[in-house]
């Protein structure tokens, strides 16, 4: 990867929180879920990143955040040079061209009621009414795109007039994929593309990605919670906890040299289909569960399950730190100053101290 | 499978049919395996091979109709399930062999409390046990599988536990009356990786401590290399492939075991960026399947015998079975080519 790239996205600070309200006539706010609580991130032109992260980290929201199907709380998300929290409709729906989705469940994202054909078609035949397409398309140039992409993404063109419940789940997410494809984006964001599948029909759609991906030079932002999927599709790997971002690193210095203690807890927990490496591996398990999202916390998000805690870490919120080599991660750890000795009462004094000053 | 473990369980050729409207599907179709004392047994494969309905079956859980057992026998302790009355079934089902199911929230009763769901299970089986004592054991099941402040928790609601909490209770609950056997039923497909790894270490932990043995039905081959002595693959209501675990995932004898390893990313990196090996097309619908391999138009090395005959199970290593006619001679070939020559004549 010596050649520059051109960045494609840029992510920063991008927080989408979810009102927690009273119901009834007041209809009071009492608090917030803090799905996505203060990322950033760049994704550059062909490159694929990756997604990790605990059921309820806030990886789903973070991409629907980023298609601003959930208008973000605050943050911007910055598209081509165009600022898609701040864009007019208009703007947006023209970006949206390029941006599309891929989802988990293949059986609830396709609508039973339509056919194959007018799934597909749907995106071309939408932007084309609205006149939003480069040129205008006749039916049966639309009719011929249908057919070369359900070729491309490998389903039979004579299943066109078929209906989803007649394929299954793997051809149904090809269905997904071609649909995806339908408008020539640049970006796709996948939430979860594998999961619903087994494991033989996954390392199908897996390749027909790598393979689409390469053709089209499409961009990818791919959300799994395999670790081992995510480290075969991805150039680089953020880890999500808590809608935080723990760790960002290339995909093969992430899993050679696992910086935060939550990725180390993930990798070692993650199983490998080898017998010999399975029994000699020493594996760090994790106590306790993922807390709820939906208070603030005065220290580190995951301190309460880590091994490595330190007194200073329960009452100061640790900020990202570089480790070099595009890798970053969020851990007192890496601070060049020692904490592992500081004691329980002089970290909540200097915590108290700087709230003071504030 | 000849082993010096006493076996705890046989499976002797089960077949289980269900009736549709479209065709009989033969769900399960002549699996036969053993699972010996305190031995952990993996069975894998895809959606829709079997494995829950062969272990629904042991039990004797079918829904019936449309589902009936058709065949074969389940010896648990010598004695045949399949032939046992309901009532005596009973006196099995979650004393002597328990089960855990995949997803936790449905396979607890919302509207009772853990600790009325556990007292009930302990005190259905053991008839002298009293209220109090009941209670104190399953204190101390949950004790035992990790759940802080059990005397509190245990009077609360399946709704107030998470995932893998729920899963714990679960196995707390399967585990009261120390069975003999614990059939896991994809115990850990719901739950995160790092819940994952809890529970299965858990499962380990117990079976290690109490000699229970563990029939694990999982479709993560990771699982399986990491928990279980013994694993049989499954596909299309078959078993293709038994062996001990080492072994198979060394030596995999069937194509579709090869394939099935070669197909999953690995996170030591020994495939990365290379094109994953993929089993082209699905699984076969198990209605009316012709008297042929299933896997024969999926396979890399189909043969033409493949295709018009049911291949047999061949022992191809120690303790090592596979259903393949790749490893069957010439002339055995050849005359199974015959026989179906011969027949299609007719």
């Amino acid at each position: 990867m010596s050649k520059e790239k051109k960045t494609l996205l840029v992510v920063k600070d991008l927080k989408q929180h979810f009102p927690i309200k009273t119901g009834g006539f007041l209809n009071k706010k009492i608090g917030a879920i803090r799905a996505v609580d203060g990322i950033s991130f760049e994704v550059k032109e062909g490159e694929t990143l990756g997604i990790v992260g605990e059921s309820g980290c806030g990886k789903s929201t973070t991409v629907r955040s980023i298609a601003q199907l959930h208008r973000p709380t605050s943050g911007d998300v910055i598209f081509n040079g165009l600022n898609l929290c701040k864009a007019k409709e208009r703007e947006l729906v023209l970006a949206r061209r390029n941006i599309q989705m891929i989802f988990q469940d293949p059986y609830a994202s396709l609508d039973p009621r339509m056919t194959v054909r007018t799934i597909i078609s749907e995106p071309l035949v939408v932007f084309n009414k609205r006149g939003l397409l480069d040129k205008k398309m006749t039916k049966l140039e639309i009719e011929d795109n249908v057919e070369r992409l359900m070729e491309r993404v490998g389903l039979n063109k004579a299943f066109k007039n078929r209906y989803p419940h007649e394929f299954s789940g793997g051809q149904r997410q090809r269905i997904g994929i071609a649909r995806a494809l339908a408008l020539n984006p640049k970006i796709i964001l996948a939430d979860e593309p594998v999961s619903a599948l087994d494991v033989s029909i996954q390392a199908q759609i897996l390749n027909l990605l790598n393979e689409l991906q390469k053709e089209l030079n499409l961009t990818y932002i791919f959300i799994a919670h395999d670790l081992a999927v995510i480290q075969h599709i991805s150039t680089r790997v953020a880890v999500m906890y808590l809608g935080k971002i723990v760790e960002l690193a290339n995909s093969t210095d992430l899993y050679i040299n696992p910086a935060h203690p939550y990725t180390q807890a993930l990798l070692s927990a993650a199983p490998i289909p080898d017998p010999e490496i399975e029994r000699k591996r020493q594996r760090i398990i994790l106590t306790g569960d993922v807390p709820s999202p939906d208070r603030e916390q005065p220290g580190c998000y995951f301190q309460a399950r880590c091994p490595k805690r330190m007194p200073w870490c329960t009452c100061h919120v640790p900020p990202t730190f570089d480790l070099g080599n595009d890798h970053s991660v969020a851990c007192w750890l890496y601070d060049k100053k020692d904490y592992s000795k500081i004691s329980e009462e002089d970290a909540q004094a200097d915590s108290a101290k700087k709230k003071n000053n504030i | 499978m000849k082993e010096n473990k006493q076996p705890i369980l046989e499976v002797k050729n089960l077949q289980t049919y269900f009736k549709t409207d479209a065709g009989v599907v033969k769900a399960v179709d002549g699996v036969s395996f053993t699972v010996g004392k305190g031995e952990t047994v993996g069975i894998v494969g895809e959606s829709g091979c079997g494995k829950s309905v062969t272990n629904l079956s042991i039990m004797k859980l079918i829904p019936s109709p449309p589902g009936k057992i058709v065949g074969g026998e389940v010896l648990f302790g010598g004695k045949n399930i399949l032939a046992l009355s309901e009532p005596e079934l009973r006196q099995i089902r979650g004393k002597r062999i328990s089960m855990i199911f995949q997803d936790p929230m449905t396979s607890l009763n919302p509207f009772l409390r853990i600790s009325t769901q556990m007292i009930e299970t302990i005190r259905l089986h053991e008839k002298d046990v009293s209220k109090s004592e009941a209670r104190k054991r399953s204190i101390e099941m949950l004790t035992k599988v990790g759940i802080p402040a059990p005397e509190a928790r245990l009077d609360s609601y399946p709704h107030q536990f998470s995932g893998g909490m729920r899963q714990r209770v679960m196995i707390a609950m399967a585990l009261s009356c120390n069975a003999e056997l614990l059939i896991a039923d994809e115990p850990t497909t719901a739950l995160d990786v790092t819940i994952q790894a809890q529970i299965l270490e858990l499962i380990q932990q117990i079976s290690k401590d109490f000699g229970t043995a563990v029939i694990l039905i999982t479709h993560d081959l990771g699982v399986v290399a990491g928990m279980c002595d013994k694993v049989c693959v499954m596909y299309a209501g078959k078993i293709v492939e038994e062996a001990y675990t080492s072994e198979l995932y060394n030596n995999p004898a069937h194509p579709y075991t090869n394939g099935l390893i070669e197909s999953v990313p690995r996170m030591d990196a020994k495939n990365k960026g290379k094109v994953l090996f993929s089993i082209e097309g699905q699984p076969p619908n198990v209605i009316d399947l012709p008297p042929c391999c299933p896997f024969h138009p999926r396979c890399h090395k189909t043969m033409d015998i493949c295709r018009c005959a049911l291949p047999p199970t061949y022992k191809v290593g120690d303790d090592h079975f596979a259903n393949c006619w790749l490893y069957a001679s010439e002339e055995e070939k050849a005359k199974v080519m015959a026989d179906v020559a011969k027949e299609n004549d007719k």
